[in-house]
C-alpha cells in the first residue's frame, strides 16, 4: 500500500474492498462512520459498566464493594469516558456515515484527514484506559479542578494519562471539525442552499464551529497543567503566584460550550426522525436552525454557572444566572417546534419516533431543573449535590444518549440494509425509560436532602438509604435495557428484513439511494431544488442505480493510522518519562505526514 | 413523577430525619434559599406540566391509527406561533430572574455589624475553625450562640474545598490564595450536620463537619472551658499520665511524633494537624467520621489511612506503630483533655 491506488470503481464493479487491511487503511467516510460507531459503542458500554460498580458502590450505606481511590476513579472514568469516548464519538460516527449522503456528496471533504481523526480518537482512548492496567486511572474527576490534579496532591501516573489522554482526543475533534466545516460549506450538491439543509447537518454544523472554537481553549488550560507536571511551572500553583479559578474559568469556558457539543447533534437527529414519523414536515424550520445557531453563539456567555460557589461575587452571579436563563428561550422554542411538528400528524409509533418522543420528554425535566440551577443563590444548595447528578442525566441520557438511539434506529436500515426489529426496540425503549428515570428521579430528592456528590459512602444517618438503594436498582434496569439492543443487533444481521432505499418514506437525500449506499454513494451527483427532496415531487434530480461513467472514489492510505501512532508514541514517551521515545515519536509523525502529504491519492 | 416531588417537598419539610436537608432551613440565609427554590420550583412545575401534556396529548391525538390514514396537511410553521412561544418562557424568565437577583444582594456574605468573626480553613480532610476574637481554636465542630450573626472567613491550606452546612446555608467554596465569606444567623438550638461539597481527593466523603448551634449561656459556658488551659503534665497521674508522655515522645521516624503535627496549649506547637488542646470536649473525631468515644479513638489510633483513606505525606495522619498499651494510654489522655 505504499502508494495508494486510485480505483476506478467501473459501473458494474463497484464491489467493496474486504478484509481488515481494508479497514486500516479505508477512507470512505462511511466505513470511517463504522468505525467510530462501534468504537464508541465499546468505550460507551465501558462507561456504563463503570456506573453500575459505582451504584453498587452507592445501594447500601457506608458500603465496602470498592475503596475510596478505586471509587474517585471509576467516577472521573465514567464521566471522561462517556462525554470524550462516548457521546462525542457516537454523534461523530453519525456526522461521518450520514452528512455526506445528506448533502448529496460523495465523502468529506478531507477523506484521509477523516481516517485520521478516527485513529487518534481510538488511540486516545486506548491511551486514557491504559491507565487501569497500571492501576493509575485518572482520579480528579472529569473537570480535573487545580489543584487537587497538580503534582504535589497528585503524585501519581493517574492525572498523566488524564492530562494526556485529553490532548490526543482534543486532535481528533479538531481535525474532525474543521472537516465537516469544509465538507458541510463547500462539498454540498448543486441546489443544496444552506437553508434547504437537513436539521442534522445544520446541527453538525454548529456543533463543529463549537468544536473548532471550545477545544483550543481546553487545550490551553491542559497544556498549562501539563507544564505544571513535567516541566514544574506555576500556573495552578497558589504559593507560586499561581491563581486556582484560571483553570475553572478555561475549563467551564470549554466546558459549557462542550454540554452543546453533546447535546445540539442529538436535537439535529431528532428533528429528523420526528417530521419523518409525523409524515409532517419540521415546523418552524428556519426557527429551529436559527435557535441552534442561538444556543451555541450563548454558549459561550454562561460559563460562570458552574462557579457560583466559588465566590465571583454578587455581579457576576447576576449576569451569569441571567444570561444561563436566556439560553432556556431558544430551547423552549426547539421544544414547542418539535410538539407542533406531531401536531395534526400521523404518527407512527415506531422505535425510532419512541426515542424521539422521549428525549423531548426526558429533555423537559433536564431543562427545567437546569432553569432551577441557573439562580445562583438556589444553586448554592444544588452544585455539587446529586440534584446537579440528576440534572445532567436528564440532559445527557434522557437526552443525548435517547437521541442517539433515535439515529441508531432510525439510520440503522440505511448503514446495514436492514431493519433492527422494531418490537425488540420498543422494549429497549420502555425499559431505558423506566431504568432512568428510576436511577436518576430519586437523585433529586438525594441532593436536596443534602448529599453530595463524588462520595464513595454516606452515612445512613442522613437518611437517604433507601432513596439511593432505588437509583441503584434502576441503573441496572437501565444497564440491562442495552443487553435488549446487543441482541437486536445480532438477531437483525441474520433475520432483519431487508431496508429497501427508503424504508421509512423518509424525506432526505439519504434516502434516495440504496441501502447500504454503494462505495461511490451517489452514481451522479444530484441537483436539489427543495428542502424536502423526496417528498416534493422533482425534489431532486434523477439518481441511476448505475453510474453511467466510472467514479473515482479515493483509494486506501496508511498514513493517516500511522501519524496517529505517532502521535500516540509521543504521549507513551511522556508518561514514561523518556525523552528518546518522545523524540522518536514525533519523528515518525513528521515522517508520516510528509508520506502522506506526497502520497498519490487520486488519479 | 410531579406527584413524587410534592411527596419529597411534604417530607422535608417536616424533617429530622433528613439532617443535611436544603429543604429544612434554620438560618435566615438558608430560608432565602429554600424560599427563592420554591418559587422556581412551582414555575418549573407549571411549565413541566403545560409541556409534558401537550406532548402526551400530540402523541396520543394523532397517532397514526384506522381512520386517520394518508397523508397529513404538510404544515411549515406560524409566525405568530413561534413568538408566542419565545414571549412565554421569556416572561416566566423574568419571574424568576427577579428574585434570584434579589436574593442574591440579600445573601452576598455581608455580615451585619456585630457579628462572631470565625476563620474557616480546609484541609485535606477536616475543618479548622478559628474564633479570632475568642482565641479558640477547634476542629470539625462548630458552636455557634442562637440569634447572633455569623461572619464565615473561608480558606484552604491545600486543595480546594467547599463548606456546606445544608440547613444553616449554601456552601462556599474554600479556595487556597482567595478568602471567601459568608453570612449567616442561627435560628434555632440544634445540632447541624454538614460535609466538604468539593471533590478533594481521596477521602473527600469523610470531610465532615457539624454545629452546635446553642443558647447564649451554653455558648459562653463552651467558651470557658476551650479557654481553660490543660492541666500540667507533672499534675496528671496513672494512665493519663502515661498517655502524655506516649504524645510527647519522639518517635522513629520522627515525623511520627504526636507533637510534629498537633497543638495542646502548654504541650506541643504542631500546625499540620487538629489542635488538640480541648480535643475531649468534642462529639466526634476523624474528620468527623468516628465518635469521640474510647473505641472509635482506638480504631484511629490503630490506623488512621484505614478510616481515612488517601496518605499525603507530612500532611495527613500516617499509620504509627503504638503499642496497644500506647493507644490505651494516649485514649485516655485524649479524652481527659476537655
Amino acid at each position: 500500500m505504499a502508494t495508494s491506488v486510485a480505483a476506478h470503481v467501473p459501473a458494474a464493479a463497484a464491489a467493496r474492498r474486504s478484509g481488515i487491511w481494508s479497514w486500516i487503511t479505508t477512507t470512505d467516510h462511511k466505513r470511517i462512520g463504522i468505525l467510530y460507531g462501534v468504537t464508541a459503542f465499546m468505550f460507551f458500554l465501558l462507561g456504563g459498566l463503570e456506573a453500575l460498580i459505582i451504584r453498587a458502590q452507592l445501594a447500601s450505606p457506608n458500603n465496602t464493594l470498592v475503596d475510596a481511590d478505586t471509587y474517585n476513579q471509576l467516577f472521573t472514568m465514567h464521566g471522561t469516558t462517556m462525554i470524550f469516548l462516548a457521546v462525542m464519538p457516537l454523534s461523530a460516527a453519525f456526522f461521518n456515515y450520514i452528512i455526506p449522503l445528506q448533502i448529496g456528496a460523495r465523502d468529506v471533504a478531507f477523506p484521509r484527514l477523516n481516517a485520521f481523526s478516527y485513529w487518534v480518537f481510538l488511540f486516545g482512548g486506548l491511551f486514557i484506559n491504559a491507565s487501569f492496567l497500571f492501576g493509575a486511572a485518572p482520579d480528579g474527576g472529569w473537570f480535573g479542578y487545580a489543584n487537587l490534579t497538580s503534582k504535589a496532591y497528585s503524585p501519581g501516573l493517574n492525572i498523566d494519562f488524564w492530562v494526556l489522554g485529553l490532548q490526543i482526543l482534543g486532535i481528533a475533534s479538531l481535525a474532525a471539525g474543521f472537516n465537516f466545516v469544509v465538507t458541510i460549506i463547500n462539498m454540498r450538491a448543486p441546489g443544496m442552499k444552506l437553508m434547504r439543509m437537513p436539521v442534522f447537518t445544520w446541527m453538525a454544523l454548529v456543533t463543529q464551529f463549537i468544536v473548532i472554537t471550545a477545544f483550543p481553549v481546553i487545550t490551553i488550560a491542559l497544556v498549562f497543567l501539563m507544564f505544571d507536571r513535567f516541566f514544574g511551572t506555576n500556573f495552578y500553583n497558589v504559593t507560586a503566584g499561581g491563581d486556582l479559578l484560571l483553570w475553572q474559568h478555561l475549563f467551564w469556558l470549554f466546558g459549557h460550550p462542550e454540554v452543546y457539543i453533546l447535546i445540539l447533534p442529538t436535537m439535529g437527529m431528532v428533528s429528523e426522525v420526528l417530521p419523518t414519523f409525523s409524515r409532517k414536515p419540521l415546523f418552524g424550520y428556519a426557527v429551529v436552525v436559527y435557535s441552534g445557531v442561538l444556543i451555541a453563539i450563548m454558549g459561550w456567555g454562561v460559563w460562570s454557572h458552574h462557579m457560583f460557589a466559588t465566590g465571583l461575587g454578587p455581579i457576576a452571579d447576576s449576569v451569569f444566572g441571567a444570561t444561563t436563563m436566556l439560553i432556556a428561550i431558544p430551547t423552549g422554542v426547539k421544544i414547542f417546534n418539535w410538539i407542533a411538528t406531531m401536531w395534526g400528524g400521523r404518527i407512527q409509533l415506531k422505535a425510532p419516533m419512541l426515542f424521539a418522543i422521549g428525549f423531548i420528554a426526558m429533555f423537559i425535566i433536564g431543562g427545567l431543573s437546569g432553569v432551577m440551577h441557573s439562580s445562583p443563590p438556589s444553586d448554592l444548595q444544588q452544585t455539587d449535590t446529586y440534584f446537579v447528578v440528576a440534572h445532567i442525566h436528564y440532559v445527557l441520557v434522557g437526552g443525548a444518549i435517547m437521541g442517539i438511539f433515535a439515529a441508531i434506529y432510525y439510520w440503522w436500515p440505511k448503514v446495514f440494509g436492514r431493519m433492527l426489529h422494531d418490537g425488540m426496540g420498543k422494549a429497549h425503549w420502555g425499559f431505558m425509560l423506566l431504568g432512568m428515570n428510576l436511577s436518576f428521579f430519586p437523585m433529586h430528592f438525594i441532593g436536596l436532602l443534602g448529599m453530595p456528590r463524588r462520595i464513595y459512602r454516606y452515612d445512613t444517618a442522613l437518611g437517604l438509604d433507601t432513596l439511593n438503594l432505588v437509583a441503584s436498582i434502576g441503573a441496572f434496569i437501565l444497564g440491562a435495557s442495552f443487553l435488549i439492543f446487543i441482541f437486536n443487533v445480532f438477531w437483525t444481521r441474520k433475520r432483519g428484513q431487508l431496508a429497501g432505499k427508503n424504508p421509512w418514506n423518509a424525506a432526505t437525500l439519504e434516502w434516495a439511494i440504496s441501502s447500504p449506499p454503494p462505495v461511490y454513494n451517489f452514481s451522479v451527483l444530484p441537483t436539489v431544488s427543495s428542502r424536502l427532496p423526496l417528498w416534493t415531487e422533482h425534489g431532486v434530480s434523477e439518481i441511476p442505480d448505475v453510474p453511467p461513467e466510472p467514479v473515482h472514489v479515493p483509494g486506501g492510505t496508511i498514513w493517516p493510522i500511522l501519524t496517529a501512532a505517532g502521535i500516540l508514541a509521543i504521549a507513551g514517551g511522556a508518561i514514561m518519562h523518556t525523552l528518546w521515545i518522545v523524540l522518536a515519536g514525533a519523528l515518525f509523525m513528521v515522517f508520516s505526514i510528509y508520506r502522506w502529504a506526497f502520497e498519490p491519492f487520486e488519479v | 413523577m410531579g406527584v413524587t416531588t410534592f411527596a419529597a417537598l411534604g417530607l422535608s419539610a417536616c424533617s429530622g430525619s433528613f439532617p443535611q436537608s436544603t429543604l429544612d432551613p434554620a438560618s435566615g440565609f438558608s430560608s432565602d434559599l429554600a424560599d427563592l427554590y420554591r418559587t422556581i420550583f412551582w414555575w418549573a412545575m407549571f411549565v413541566f406540566v403545560v409541556v409534558e401534556a401537550l406532548l402526551v396529548y400530540a402523541v396520543i391525538r394523532y397517532r397514526a391509527r384506522p381512520g386517520r390514514e394518508g397523508e397529513p396537511r404538510h404544515v411549515h410553521g406560524h409566525t405568530a406561533l413561534e413568538i408566542a412561544w419565545t414571549l412565554a418562557p421569556a416572561v416566566i424568565l423574568v419571574f424568576i430572574a427577579v428574585p434570584t437577583i434579589q436574593t442574591i444582594f440579600k445573601v452576598d456574605g455581608t455580615p451585619p455589624d456585630g457579628a462572631l468573626e470565625i476563620e474557616v480553613i480546609g484541609h485535606q480532610w477536616w475543618w479548622e475553625f478559628k474564633y479570632p476574637e475568642l482565641g479558640i481554636v477547634t476542629a470539625n465542630e462548630l458552636h455557634l450562640p442562637v440569634g447572633r450573626p455569623v461572619a464565615l472567613t473561608m480558606t484552604s491550606a491545600d486543595v480546594i474545598h467547599s463548606f456546606w452546612l445544608p440547613r444553616l446555608g449554601g456552601k462556599r467554596d474554600v479556595i487556597q490564595g482567595r478568602t471567601n465569606r459568608l453570612a449567616l444567623t442561627p435560628d434555632s438550638v440544634g445540632e447541624y450536620m454538614g460535609q466538604c461539597a468539593e471533590y478533594c481527593g481521596s477521602s473527600h466523603a469523610n470531610m465532615r463537619a457539624r454545629a452546635f448551634v446553642e443558647t447564649q449561656a451554653d455558648f459562653e459556658a463552651w467558651v470557658q472551658q476551650q479557654l481553660t488551659s490543660p492541666p500540667p503534665v507533672d499534675s496528671l497521674d496513672g494512665l493519663v499520665q502515661r498517655g502524655a508522655q506516649v504524645f510527647t515522645s519522639i518517635r522513629e521516624p520522627a515525623n511520627h511524633s504526636c507533637i510534629v503535627c498537633h497543638r495542646i496549649e502548654g504541650l506541643s506547637y504542631g500546625a499540620i494537624g487538629p489542635n488538640l488542646t480541648h480535643v475531649g470536649s468534642r462529639t466526634t473525631i476523624a474528620g468527623g467520621t468516628l465518635p469521640n468515644t474510647a473505641e472509635g479513638l482506638r480504631r484511629w489510633l490503630r490506623n488512621p489511612p484505614g478510616e481515612k483513606p488517601g496518605e499525603m505525606l507530612g500532611r495527613t495522619m500516617p499509620k504509627i506503630d503504638l503499642s496497644e498499651e500506647e493507644i490505651e494510654a494516649l485514649v485516655a489522655y485524649l479524652q481527659s483533655l476537655r
